[in-house]
């Protein structure tokens, strides 16, 4: 008879196996092949890479600039339109982003490596230390920021240069947000995350309080009294649920929540990971669990989409990715029922997948099920909207569940801004959260400035 | 943070770059973008006397040396000074000063060597505002067939009465444009400061002719079957054009005659390297023609970080500190010893340097070891020509050690150190 406890175990791997598993998976470039990669850049004019950038970078120029050896000149390009340009180097889906729209992938199907030399360069100032930007001449406004994460920061850096003062409320203990808590930890290896937050406050002005939460410490209406403006960057804070019962059982786990737990331990191998591993999802958070936990030391993970390939959030290269870490994907299916044993989860029953004439999603009614001693849901998280409210009314519009903002990132209550992953529309990457900081700051000096010339 | 003011012969600008008198500084509509862009000054293109403007081919002017990944590292032109009428030319010149009061605007000229030809042109620039003039006795092609450009550039006789005729009749500072295709760029610098020159500007192109094509066995770019040769310029021009420049900046006879470095210049870098070697600033053509005049805001910004980052406030903090540097051979220190030295962590195995050394130079590298492939400098044989450096594909891979003073070089059993040089070596017949 097959073992009925599910297999939870620490230390799967040889103690040497964690630091290599976990560390940079993409290693920096050396100052010869920075040179080399920067020489392939056309330096194209109106660059078509510059336009798939969400913050806008100058690609062409900073790439230029580490060809003729001025490395602060091109930190500076990358940093001025995006202040998280070391993490984003690494953690970007450039695939589909800058790279994806290089020239070089028509005649040779190899774009310049942009991400890599954006690493490049922003590492030289933050390995060196070199501060490129101040705060401005004290204005006398004050702005609040909830959430530390990158909409957060890059509010309140680009709020600090114009000369106001910030303050940020963070609910965790730590700043950076999912770069901190979220991102797989191959990506930002090397504590880049928290590097790239203590370069970013060192620019000054901006004032930082853990452990307050809004809708706890502190409230939406409080903020209001007591700021000119408040920047709200809160991030997600629920996930989405299977719809299937049980789903509270013992070893069914919110991937989300399970890697900020990866992240913050010290050392991996006290982390009980299980034997047969099964994931929900079909996003960036599946892949990264999928893979975290394969590089843990488990054996057998299988992620579940319930569509295509084509139709997955993760780009072709990060299934790649996955399927290379030893993660197999199995497309066309969806949960239908949990499978549990003495109150633990201990395997999932999926129902097959096709399209309808019009393109509905329907299950086959044919059925299989997996072992799994952990199932993970990775199928996106939810605005918790509590915070938002003040008693029982809500103070902000949403749309499609989150804070609704116009182009400059304004809310639909006044002096009230939002940017990142809780405002509808975006992305939900970290570049797209850098850039709502970025606009919701200059939205938000405008209407201080011009409240200040009106007296 | 450093300050980029450079000032030419009384002319002020903002930085050190300029675009040369070319296609970047034709019309109004190009130096309106430039300026924009940050460039601190420009010469405007040639103009010539009034009358009906030269006629330029319609074929290809232009033709290149590409590296097998399409960069231009060598550019030559057929192209003759404005073909716009003198009064357009002026027109422009004088809104575009209006415009922009705080960039230098310089004229360049090429009139016929007689002294009404220039009596007459002069006052007309004078009076759009200009800040000054160069003279064009440079332009190879074309021009210097009727008589101008190369044709006066090469006579120094011809270089100091038109210099001194402009300044008789003029009181804008003239810069005096030297063409490298003379032997010794001493003989026309002097003659320019003999008759009065505030600067002389250098390089104008090389005498050239880029290609042959091979199955219509006619010179290329051909224009209808026929090609011409015409003035090179571009990256690889550079050494060539700083050497002129170092030469006249050592030159006791050109003492005080300022300089405008121009040839090759693609970066802040090789900006730097002019301004070290004498140049008060420098002009820029082919860079800006291949890229558009984007690239001086690495120009400025690069310039600017590696001044800080030097400590250098001002330009004149290391303008010209290379000049004292710059000697001729004899002078070198024939008991200065340096060997080539493989690292062999980042040695890829490639065998280049051995061929060229074995082939070429002293057998001074190993092929093998241990009956391994494995590739080695032998000292005894090294003779520290640098040329295992040149070919090695691998940055900072081989590098060249000096041996310390008191060492014995093993190659020729003599101790290391101290100075010696030609003009005191026992060698040496004429001691
Ligand atoms: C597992 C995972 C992997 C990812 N991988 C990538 C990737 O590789 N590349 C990529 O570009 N993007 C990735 N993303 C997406 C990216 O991390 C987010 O889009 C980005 O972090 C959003 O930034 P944000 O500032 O809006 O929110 P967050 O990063 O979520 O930051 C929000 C901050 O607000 C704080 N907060 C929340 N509620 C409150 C409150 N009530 N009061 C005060 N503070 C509060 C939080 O603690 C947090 O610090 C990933 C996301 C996940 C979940
Ligand atoms: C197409 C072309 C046209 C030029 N026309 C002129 C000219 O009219 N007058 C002049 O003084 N120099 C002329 N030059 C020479 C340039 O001003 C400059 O001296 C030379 O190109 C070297 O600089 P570079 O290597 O930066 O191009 C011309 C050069 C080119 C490429
Ligand atoms: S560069 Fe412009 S003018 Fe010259 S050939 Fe091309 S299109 Fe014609």
């Amino acid at each position: 008879m097959a073992a009925t406890e599910p297999d939870l175990k620490a230390a799967r791997l040889p103690a040497e196996a964690y630091a290599r598993n976990f560390a940079d998976s993409h290693p920096a470039l050396s100052h010869n092949q920075a040179l080399v990669e920067a020489e392939r850049c056309l330096y194209c004019y109106d660059a078509p890479c510059i336009t798939a950038c969400p913050t806008g970078i100058p690609i062409p120029d900073f790439i230029r600039k580490i060809a003729n050896g001025n490395l602060k000149g091109s930190a500076h390009d990358i940093l001025e339109q995006n202040i998280m340009g070391a993490v984003c180097a690494r953690v970007c889906p450039t695939e589909v982003l800058c790279e994806g729209a290089c020239v070089r992938n028509t005649p040779e199907d190899k774009a310049v490596a942009i991400g890599a030399l954006q690493r490049h360069a922003t590492d030289a100032v933050l390995d060196h230390g070199i501060q490129l930007f101040a705060a401005g001449a004290p204005t006398g406004k004050r702005v609040a920021v909830v959430g530390g994460g990158p909409a957060g920061l890059s509010c309140a850096h680009g709020l600090a240069r114009c000369g106001h003062a910030v303050t940020v409320f963070e609910a965790r203990a730590k700043l950076g947000g999912l770069n901190e808590y979220g991102i797989a930890a191959y990506k930002v290896a090397g504590q880049i995350p928290q590097r790239e937050v203590d370069y970013l406050l060192a620019v000054g002005n901006i004032a930082v309080h853990v452990g307050q939460r809004l809708g706890h410490e502190i409230t939406l209406p409080q903020l209001r009294r007591d700021f000119d403006a408040v920047f709200i960057g809160a991030g997600l804070g629920a996930v989405n649920s299977l719809g299937v019962a049980d789903e509270t059982v013992r070893g069914v786990h919110d991937a989300v929540a399970w890697i900020e737990t990866l992240r913050q331990t010290g050392d991996l191998s006290t982390l009980p990971v299980g034997r047969r591993i099964v994931v929900i999802g079909g996003g960036m958070t599946a892949i990264d669990i999928a893979t975290q936990t394969r590089r843990l030391g488990a054996e057998d993970v299988t992620i579940v989409y319930r569509r295509g390939p084509d139709n997955m959030g993760a780009s072709a290269k990060e299934q790649r990715w996955a399927q290379i870490n030893g993660v197999r994907i199995r497309h066309w299916a969806r949960p239908s029922r949990l499978l549990t044993q003495d109150g633990s989860v201990s395997g999932v029953e999926f129902e097959y997948t096709t399209l309808d004439t019009v393109g509905k999603l329907l299950g086959t009614g044919e059925r299989y099920s997996l072992a799994a001693d952990m199932v993970f849901k990775a199928i996106g998280q939810l605005l918790v909207p509590d915070p938002l409210n003040d008693g029982g009314s809500a103070l902000l519009d949403l749309d499609a569940g989150r804070i609704r903002v116009d182009d400059q990132r304004r809310t639909s209550l006044a002096g009230v801004w939002a940017g990142g992953d809780c405002a509808a529309g975006g992305l939900d990457l970290t570049v797209a959260a850098v850039e709502d900081g970025k606009r919701a700051a200059v939205s938000i000096d405008r209407f201080l400035t011009a409240a200040k010339a009106h007296g | 943070m450093a300050d980029l003011t450079a000032t030419l012969a009384g002319i002020r600008s903002p930085n050190p770059f300029w675009l040369a008198s070319a296609p970047p500084a034709d019309k109004a509509y190009n130096i309106n973008r430039a300026f924009e862009a940050g460039w601190g000054g420009v010469v405007w293109k040639t103009l010539g006397e009034d009358g009906p403007p030269v006629v330029n081919v319609s074929g290809p002017r232009y033709g290149a040396i590409h590296t097998t990944s399409r960069q231009v590292i060598g550019f030559n032109n057929i192209e003759l000074i404005t073909d716009r009428p003198l009064q357009v030319n002026l027109g422009e010149i004088r809104q575009i000063k209006r415009d922009w009061p705080d960039r230098a605007l310089v004229v360049s000229l090429m009139v016929p060597c007689e002294e009404n030809a220039w009596k007459a042109i002069l006052p007309l620039v004078e009076d759009t505002g200009a800040d000054g003039i160069e003279l064009n006795f440079g332009c190879p092609h074309g021009m210097s067939e009727r008589g101008m450009g190369a044709a006066v550039g090469q006579v120094p006789e011809y270089v100091e009465m038109v210099t001194r005729w402009c300044k008789q009749y003029s009181r804008l500072p003239v810069i005096v444009k030297l063409t490298p295709n003379v032997t010794n760029i001493l003989v026309p610098a002097r003659a320019a400061k003999a008759g009065g020159a505030d600067a002389v500007s250098l390089i104008n192109t090389i005498s050239a002719v880029m290609s042959v094509d091979l199955d219509t066995l006619a010179p290329s770019p051909s224009v209808d079957g026929l090609g011409a040769h015409g003035g090179y310029c571009g990256t690889a021009v550079k050494p060539i054009a700083l050497r002129m420049v170092g030469e006249i900046a050592r030159d006791p006879e050109c003492a005080g005659l300022p300089i405008s470095g121009i040839g090759g210049i693609n970066t802040w870098r090789d900006a730097a390297e002019f301004m070290a070697l004498g140049a008060t600033n420098v002009q820029v053509c082919t860079a800006a023609m291949t890229h558009g005049f984007r690239i001086v805001g690495d120009m400025i910004d690069g310039l600017r970080n590696w001044m800080d980052e030097k400590g250098h406030a001002t330009l004149a903090d290391f303008t010209a500190k290379a000049v004292p540097k710059f000697v001729n051979w004899e002078h070198l220190n024939l008991d200065y010893v340096v060997k080539a030295q493989i690292d062999q962590d980042l040695c890829i195995g490639c065998g280049r340097c051995h061929i060229a050394c074995e082939d070429t130079s002293h057998q001074a590298i190993t092929r093998e070891k241990d009956g391994k492939r494995h590739f080695e400098v032998i000292d005894a044989e090294c003779v520290g020509c640098n040329l295992c450096v040149v070919v090695c594909p691998v940055d900072h891979c081989i590098t060249l050690r000096e041996l310390p003073a008191g060492s014995v070089d093993p190659r020729t059993g003599r101790v290391v150190g101290g100075y010696r040089n030609w003009t005191q070596h026992p060698n040496n017949p004429s001691r």
